[in-house]
């Protein structure tokens, strides 16, 4: 797949074949890499702030002007985990991994046979199955909330972290579906057919021709798949409740002030997200495609 | 495509050629492919009996419930309402309001992120020292949780006291030896521009990434060959880039909005729906989990369903139509 980061380095002297338009101005040329480098720093300045605040006391953490230069500590993350505050996010930590890590399993057992219908042997109409997935996750999980959470009430379901797999893997199948369905496509059907009248057994067929060009398009649908999963915070915030609740649920108690927790509030903030930051950055070259629904290669 | 992509782009160095692709196999005949019809739809019906039963069934439940006065509190008075609970939702100052809100949230969200998106994927496209950090550091607020982020701008960056925003001020005006810097309470003085601020914050990377692999899938040599015929380069973003870029706009616009008329994390974070900034998923919420008028967040479901068909129609479109191209490829 084709991404920005594949292409570096840049070649410093460009060949006389070279885009003809850069070297006749390369002073803009330097001016708006520039530009690039100001707008990328402003858009991670935040996520900086955050980590560099909650690696303060919490006096450095709430002056102003801010302290830049204040010493590090890791009392936020220790009052986080509960040290002197009595808090346990563990539960919510453990809940949103088990809930993430189950269904992007579901969705995979379910998504790579529906892949394998709409690509190397597809079903008539394929296309008409495909969108219509697409479609279910086009519609807004708010107007379905109300009889899921009537259904979870009557069958004891509420505040059971299964009835959270279930519909996280509901909400990722579309694009689990989309994604897989891109990547099988690329799988020589005519190699399959010949290894098959060749004899050869389907374990070295699936080993020696499937998994190279399949295995890494599964480990990126499984981490857009986490991703999604990890960030859920309505479905989780209304079905679920001391036991269930998930890491977003666990951080909505910082919503309102608490004194001086602004460490606190940002460790929090950095521990949670730091999975997902782990996923994204290894799936970033897949992940506009899962972005997109597979749309965008 | 990809590597159609790269050996254009890093002309000079000498890539390896792959091999070329076999020919898309013809599709069995008639008679062949039906008796192995049954055969075909079998891996495919758990994924879709699953997403039918998941996905669609409340759909069914909420349409119904629309239609009823369903109270939790006065569990003696459910019946047949016919089309009160629309009446009253489609009349309901804060109803209206929120709906209102939801439509100039997306719409503001949608359009700033996708303009300072495209206007970074464009930076992006050229070449230059560190393009990969700065793609990496453009990603990362797309890598915090909603709710993480959320509670990052309120606390961390909006805060009026010792927030980030009011800290700058402070230290440039000290830095002019002022001591009187303007410290405005964003979220009270403008609470719904303060939600958007995050939420652009957030989507702008989603938009830069869908617009940045539109650019990159340019014809390059085409656009080479009209610079080379003396086209200025704005006349090849006007007649060439733009035209090619329309439907990634309009796909990363609808995705986007689609995304976006859903957000309650930020809503619920910043402002607690509050100071006239409670959308419709917000009062949904609130209606059902709060209110226990289950008839009328069931109504106000259906209208948000209504308005997300008609993006959803046109994102399907889009869609399809990215989709025949990337297959005739």
């Amino acid at each position: 797949m084709s991404s920005v980061t594949d292409v570096a380095p840049v070649p410093a002297t460009r060949t006389p074949e070279g885009e003809p338009r850069e070297p006749r101005k390369p002073r803009a040329g330097a001016l708006l890499g520039l530009v690039a480098w100001l707008i990328g720093f402003l858009f991670v300045v935040p996520v900086l702030w955050m980590v560099l605040t909650s690696l303060h006391s919490e006096q450095d953490a709430a002056t102003n002007p801010p302290s830049l230069g204040a010493p590090l500590t890791l009392d936020g993350y220790r009052e986080f985990f509960g040290v002197g505050t009595g808090a346990n996010p563990w539960p919510a930590l453990l809940n949103s991994l088990t809930a993430s890590v189950v269904s992007t399993v579901l969705v995979l057992v379910l998504a790579i046979p529906a892949a394998y219908a709409l690509s190397i042997k597809p079903v008539r109409k394929w296309t008409d199955v495909m969108f219509f997935f697409l479609s279910t996750r086009m519609l807004p999980i708010v107007a379905g909330l109300l009889p899921i959470y009537l259904f979870a009430q009557w069958s004891g379901l509420l505040d059971n972290i299964w009835l959270l797999i279930v519909l996280y893997t509901s909400m990722n199948l579309p694009i689990a579906v989309w994604m897989m369905r891109s990547f099988l496509a690329e799988v020589p059907v005519e190699i399959l057919e010949a290894a098959s009248m060749d004899g050869a057994g389907l374990l070295r067929t699936l080993r020696q021709v499937v998994a190279p060009i399949v295995l890494p398009g599964i480990a990126a649908t499984s981490l857009i798949c986490f991703i999604f999963s990890w960030n859920e915070l309505l479905l989780a915030r209304t079905l679920t409740g001391t036991v269930a609740e998930t890491a977003p649920v666990y951080l909505t108690g910082f919503v309102t002030s608490q004194g001086l927790f602004l460490a606190q509030v940002c460790a929090a903030a950095f521990v949670v997200s730091l999975p997902v930051l782990i996923a994204g950055f290894a799936a970033q070259d897949k992940l506009v495609q899962g972005l997109s629904l597979g749309a965008v290669k | 495509m990809s590597t159609t992509l790269e050996a254009s782009r890093g002309r000079g160095q000498q890539p390896p050629t792959p091999p070329p692709p076999p020919p898309p196999s013809p599709p069995p005949s008639g008679a062949l492919r039906r008796s192995a019809d049954g055969a075909r739809r079998a891996p495919l019906l758990p994924a879709l009996v699953f997403t039918i039963i998941v996905t669609q069934v409340p759909f069914v439940v909420t349409l119904i419930v629309s239609f009823m006065n369903w109270n939790a509190y006065y569990p003696n008075e459910r019946g047949f309402a016919g089309l009160g609970n629309y009446a009253s939702v489609l009349t309901d100052v804060n109803m209206r309001h929120a709906i209102l809100t939801t439509v100039i949230l997306t719409v503001v969200v949608v359009l700033v992120s996708l303009l300072l998106g495209m206007a970074i994927a464009l930076l992006l496209d050229r070449k230059f020292r560190g393009r990969g950090v700065v793609r990496t550091m453009m990603i990362t607020p797309f890598l915090i949780v909603p709710v993480a982020a959320a509670l990052l701008w309120k606390h961390a960056l909006f805060n009026p006291e010792y927030g980030l925003l009011n800290g700058t001020l402070t230290a440039i005006w000290h830095l002019f030896g002022s001591n009187s810097p303007p410290q405005p309470d964003w979220i009270t003085t403008a609470p719904l521009a303060s939600v958007e601020i995050a939420l652009i914050w957030q989507w702008t990377p989603f938009m830069m990434l869908i617009l940045l692999a539109g650019l990159q899938s340019r014809p390059l040599d085409v656009i080479e060959a009209a610079h080379i015929d003396g086209a200025s380069t704005w006349q090849v973003f006007r007649y060439m880039t733009f035209p090619h870029l329309r439907r990634y706009l309009e796909l990363g616009g609808l995705l986007g909005s689609i995304y976006i008329v859903q957000n309650f994390d930020a809503v619920f974070t910043i402002t607690s729906g509050g100071l006239g900034t409670a959308n419709l998923p917000y009062v949904i919420y609130q209606t059902f989990y709060q209110a226990h008028d289950y008839g009328r967040a069931s109504a106000a479901g259906v209208v948000v369903v209504i308005g997300t068909i008609a993006i959803a129609t046109l994102a399907l479109r889009t869609v399809s139509t990215l989709f025949q191209e990337e297959n005739a490829r």
